[in-house]
């Protein structure tokens, strides 16, 4: 049952494969048509790969704040942590960039759209790390903090030498997939008109009209940056493993 | 051991784990043995004496000053002795000589060289030193509780707390971490234990308290709770456990 089970995904999933390729292979490409947009399409990559660097570090480290209000014992610290999680994670990320840029940033007089873009993303981003991360510590079994405590730990040295260390290697996983996401969500930031890969995407096949020439690049570029943060989160998770 | 309980009461809801419990420690007692019947209040008394929960009611005294119910307090009284738990709980993520000698480098102001030390030492009387680079989940439930034990021991405890210490082991790791136990009692280590090895308690105690139903039923030597015990309650505990 189970030989055939896998047996059949194996098939189903080998078909829809050599499918795509074929379509894919089949196409009539009109490389030439782009090739003049090459340059800008490298140049949106790599201003995809700082908005997205930037702002993956800057995400942590908002969602580790975030986590440290909601997991607080002072409430208001936790209310306004809960209260600009629900808010950031229930509604558009397109809406928050608008907001963000046309109406946020004007009042406080920032001009660069890097460094907006790249705090809208963040800010953005680290409200779902920052649920991942509460869900990583509250994972930790109860009778780790009490070993903990009977050591004679105090709350902070728990959560530095028990907890966190055990968490990290939990939401490492969840914690790489949400930076793929947001690797891929910074293709929303052409609303605000920065030079990114997406966008640069688009105008190539606004001017073109070669749909799969402009595309297909993007999904490659896209691909070589969340690839490597994928086998660099499964070699951590495997450095970091302690059970058998 | 002086310590002494008054009027000493936990209830979790409705429940009452412990009812208005006194009972001073008799003098020259150095091994204190909690039997009686699952759910009888053993563990809820040992974690109060360990510093780990405090009373709804009622007062513990060591040495006539009284325990207080502050969390800095508890602290250091946590950090003066060594308590050890039913399910060994090891911090699985750091090696046996790592969970050794985390609370001697935090707690206990030791520099690394000297931690070491002491923890290899600790290791070695516990037969562990060929064990020390490993992880809790490469070794057995013996190892295991034999690593929790030097744990508790390496900063040399005032007093020891061992709660049902072999309840989750087979019968051989049973007796290993016992022979390892009665080695601490004959080096005349001041330990508070509960168990339900019957003639572990009477080969170790000093002073026997037969708990159940959340009240002290009777305390004595060890040959009067087992040979001659006054209350009809106990009688038929040790005729049931004692039959097999």
């Amino acid at each position: 049952m189970r030989l055939f089970l896998n047996a059949s995904v194996t098939v189903v999933l080998g078909a829809t494969f050599c499918f795509f390729f074929f379509v894919l292979v089949g196409h009539e490409y009109r490389w030439s048509a782009i090739a003049p947009y090459a340059p800008n399409l490298f140049a949106g990559w790599g201003m995809t790969l700082l908005v997205s660097a930037a702002s993956l570090i800057l995400s942590v480290i908002i969602g580790a704040g975030l986590t440290a209000g909601q997991l607080s014992t002072f409430s208001p610290a936790r209310w306004l942590a809960r209260g600009y999680v629900e808010i950031i994670r229930g509604t558009p990320l397109l809406t928050q960039i608008l907001i963000g840029y046309y109406l946020v940033a004007p009042m406080l007089h920032w001009e660069n759209k890097f460094a907006v873009g790249v705090l809208i993303l963040a800010a953005f981003a680290g409200a779902y790390l920052s649920e991942i991360f509460r869900a990583g510590i509250g994972s930790i079994p109860k009778s780790q903090w009490e070993s903990a405590r009977a050591i004679g730990l105090t709350g902070a040295q728990a959560y530095r030498f028990v907890i966190i260390p055990q968490a990290i290697r939990r939401v490492l996983p969840a914690t790489t997939g949400q930076f793929a996401n947001l690797i891929k969500d910074s293709s929303l930031l052409y609303v605000i008109g920065l030079g990114e890969f997406t966008m640069q995407a688009r105008q190539a096949n606004a001017q073109t009209y070669a749909v799969f020439e402009s595309y297909l690049p993007l999904a490659i570029g896209y691909l070589a940056l969340t690839l490597p943060i994928s086998f660099a989160s499964r070699w951590l998770e495997h450095r970091t493993r302690y059970e058998h | 051991m002086n310590i002494e309980l008054t009027d000493l009461t936990r209830r979790y809801g409705e429940a009452h784990a412990l009812r208005s419990v006194s009972y001073r420690v008799p003098e020259g007692v150095r091994v204190l043995v909690l039997i009686g019947p699952s759910g009888g209040g053993k563990s809820t008394l040992l974690r109060m004496l360990g510093g780990l929960d405090v009373p709804d009611a009622g007062e513990i005294r060591f040495d006539a000053t009284l325990l207080s119910r502050g969390d800095d307090p508890l602290r250091s009284h946590r950090r003066q002795n060594g308590f050890l738990f039913q399910a060994f709980n090891l911090f699985p993520h750091l090696t046996a000589l790592e969970n050794v000698t985390l609370p001697l480098t935090e707690v206990h102001d030791k520099n690394p060289v000297e931690a070491r030390e002491i923890a290899m030492a600790c290791l070695e009387r516990f037969r562990l030193g060929a064990h020390h680079q490993k992880r809790p989940a490469e070794m057995s439930g013996g190892q295991q509780q034999r690593v929790a034990l030097a744990r508790a021991l390496a900063h040399q405890p005032r007093l020891l707390i061992l709660d049902e210490p072999t309840s989750a082991l087979d019968p051989e790791m049973t007796a290993e971490v016992l022979e390892v136990i009665e080695g601490l009692c004959r080096d005349g280590q001041e330990i508070i234990l509960s168990t339900h090895e019957m003639g572990f308690a009477r080969a170790v105690a000093d002073e026997i308290v037969f708990l159940a139903d959340g009240e002290i039923v009777e305390t004595g030597s060890p040959e009067k709770i087992f040979d001659a015990p006054d209350s009809e309650v106990v009688r038929q505990f040790l005729g049931r456990v004692m039959r097999y």
